[in-house]
């Protein structure tokens, strides 16, 4: 008995110095960079941050599991998409694992807390999905990037397309009261309005909220031209059948960003059948970069691609771009960011460069919904830069 | 508001208002009459949701799916009462919320490992799916109104099972005085197992039958958690008509709210509330009314 406590008590001494003695090693390996993946593995958003974290890796492996011939050491976090514990939770990467970059997150809200650790703590941060206008807007720092888009970007797209190529002259607007919200649906009128069209009322509702029918009746009295709503996840799956079942869909046109139609399609059914959407991605693109990122994510992954892994895919490019402008020393900070600034990205979307405030200048595609797929349908706007009001850098 | 859209938008008051009492109903049997706060409410409700995908795309028909999933869900409900609630009775009020806690965030995972994390949609049956011509550019789903009938016939059964058969003088007579009860002949406990698998049963209907109008996703039950405890709160503890009449007064409410005062929409229902606890404190209807 004795003993054998004596045995375990000298296993655990010499577990623990084992641990120190690899801890200093790794700590003296040269050329290691350290990247601290923030995502969610669990609750409703767990599988984009799975999405995005095989796009990630694919390619680092792509490039022979090194990044400007350093190999890549990850750590990572469930953020739960939970903002009351992203402070904490990007802490723990930057101060105890003391990661070189960190890369996250899908929820807005836990992105900006992020973003605030990255500025506090001059991490490098690189966003790979959130789409808060306020990242690269008021937030926006020389050592913050974002590899996804901006909530403006498609909005403010398809308020364009639904002015200019759609004729529509009056439209209503719906989503859900909060930033995200309130964000899409103002880009969508700012593109809207600057064609000549007119936004005759703005409706919300409370977040999660979804009990559209009143809703749906104002619309159904308003009689616009064009309905713009945004939506994600089970809300817009209930919105998309209820807007269908209420018999508006063949009379008023309802159009979205792709959140509308992504991810979302096999639940909504023929409700969805022929819906307009606008995103930095599309099904049926004739990208040769794309077909090949697609054929190799499914060898890899056994899973057909979305637009989250093309945005992880992305993330690691522009790392890499950075690591490369510094010759491999992501200690030499203004070379990285310098190099990730001026990449120019060979997307699966499409090539894109960096905006001054470190968002994506990409083209927006306009996509139809059939066969439950985004079929590309033609280019909405090209090289579409976000405003990044009130960023000063 | 033309004369048309205000009727339209009372229809869809009084729609929204019997789907929330459907979802509550079983609230009211389990913590109105049962004296148990049972916040794993939302995850029964969920349950119901995911067995209606489940059963649906197994079976192909809506109608043997919901007949499958009651007698699952009664079962589950008769399980789950003798394994843990039987032991909570006579505690207090905190460990029953620990334990329907536990049950919320075991239940979640379940189905995180069980059925995952996409959102689904389950389809309307082909006999139920059209839609009739209201106003010029509106159809009101036969759907919605289907799942009206279905819960006025299911008001109509609770309050006759609990005012007019024995039955249910006993429930109500265990619910005030349980050992006098006993003391005078009836099993007690069996009869409890059996309401309390009544109210999951109700609960998990209520989730199949709203599953192909709400879609079916992850923290469904979470969402209709709070708004059933307020039905219950304001209709009175205990009471069915209560519930029903909370129901339609808060359909009301948020309905004419998100068209007239949007900013405040997600407050009224709750300003409500407060207004009628502070006038009647007991809420509106005495217990077993």
């Amino acid at each position: 008995m004795n003993a054998s406590k004596r045995q375990s008590a000298i296993l655990a001494a010499a577990m623990f110095a084992a641990s120190c003695l690899a801890s200093t090693a790794s700590a003296q390996a040269p050329g290691k960079v350290k990247v601290g993946l923030m995502l969610p593995y669990t609750g409703t958003y767990s599988a984009l941050g799975t999405a995005i974290e095989n796009g990630f890796r694919l390619y680092v492996q792509e490039q022979g599991g090194k990044l400007a011939g350093r190999d890549i050491e990850y750590f990572k976090v469930d953020d739960e998409s939970d903002p009351a514990k992203a402070s904490d939770n990007a802490n723990k990467l930057v101060k105890r694992d003391q990661v070189d970059v960190l890369v996250g997150t899908v929820h807005s809200g836990v992105a900006m807390a992020m973003a605030k650790v990255a500025k506090d703590t001059k991490t490098l941060l690189i966003i790979p999905n959130a789409g808060a206008d306020d990242v690269t807007g008021p937030l926006c720092a020389p050592n913050i990037f974002r590899s996804s888009f901006s909530n403006w970007q498609p909005a403010y797209a398809m308020g364009l397309v639904a002015a200019t190529q759609f004729k529509h002259k009056t439209a209503v607007t719906l989503s859900w009261k909060y930033a995200a919200g309130d964000e899409s649906t103002n880009g969508f009128k700012e593109g809207f309005e600057s064609k000549g069209g007119k936004v005759i009322k703005h409706l919300h509702l409370p977040f999660p909220n979804v009990e559209f029918q009143a809703l749906l009746t104002e619309i159904a009295a308003l009689k616009p031209d064009a309905v713009y709503v945004f939506f994600a996840g089970g809300g817009a799956v209930k919105f998309v059948k209820d807007y269908a079942a209420a018999g508006l869909k063949d009379k008023i046109p309802l159009y979205g960003p792709g959140f509308l139609t992504d991810g979302t399609l096999e639940a909504q059914g023929a409700a969805a059948d022929g819906l307009l959407t606008t995103l930095h991605y599309a099904d049926g693109l004739t990208l040769p970069k794309d077909k090949a990122f697609r054929a190799a994510y499914e060898k890899s992954y056994k899973l057909q691609p979305d637009v989250y892994a093309v945005q992880g895919y992305d993330a690691a490019q522009l790392l890499d771009a950075g690591l490369k402008a510094a010759n491999g020393d992501i200690g030499k900070r203004e070379a990285v960011i310098k190099g990730m600034e001026q990449a120019k990205l060979d997307s699966p979307r499409g090539a894109f460069t960096m905006s001054r405030a470190h968002n994506p200048v990409q083209d927006i595609y306009l996509r139809k919904v059939e066969n439950k797929t985004n079929q590309f349908v033609s280019v909405a706007v090209p090289a579409l830069a976000d405003p990044a009001r009130g960023c000063k850098m | 508001m033309d004369l048309t859209t205000f009727l339209i938008q009372c229809l869809n008051s009084v729609q929204y208002g019997l789907l929330l009492f459907l979802i509550a109903s079983g609230l009211t049997l389990i913590f109105g009459i049962m004296g148990v706060i049972n916040l794993a409410h939302g995850s029964f409700y969920m349950i119901g949701a995911y067995l209606a995908f489940t059963l649906s795309s197994l079976t192909g028909n809506f109608v043997a799916a919901l007949l499958l999933g009651i007698a699952l869900a009664v079962l589950f409900g008769y399980l789950l009462e003798w394994c843990f609630f039987s032991f909570l009775y006579e505690r207090e009020h905190l460990q029953q919320v620990l334990l329907t806690y536990g049950l919320i965030l075991v239940i979640e995972e379940m189905r995180s490992i069980l059925v995952g994390d996409d959102v689904h949609g389950v389809p309307v049956p082909d006999w139920l799916s059209g839609g009739i011509a209201i106003g010029n550019d509106m159809t009101y789903p036969v759907y919605r109104l289907f799942i009206s009938g279905v819960c006025v016939l299911l008001a109509a059964a609770m309050y006759a099972a609990l005012k007019k058969t024995r039955v249910g003088m006993m429930v109500r007579a265990g619910a005030t005085n349980r050992e006098m009860v006993q003391s005078l002949g009836i099993n007690i406990s069996l009869l409890y197992r059996i309401v309390f698998a009544i109210g999951v049963a109700i609960a998990v209907l209520a989730g199949m039958i709203a599953a192909p109008v709400s879609s079916v996703y992850p923290g469904m039950g979470g969402s209709v958690l709070i708004i059933c405890f307020v039905v219950v709160v304001i209709g009175g503890i205990g009471s069915i008509k209560g519930a029903l009449v909370a129901s339609l007064l808060i359909g009301f409410v948020d309905t004419f709210g998100k068209v007239f005062w949007q900013q405040a929409a997600g407050a009224l229902i709750y300003v409500l509330m407060a207004a009628i606890l502070l006038w009647r404190p007991e809420g509106l209807f005495k217990q077993g009314t």
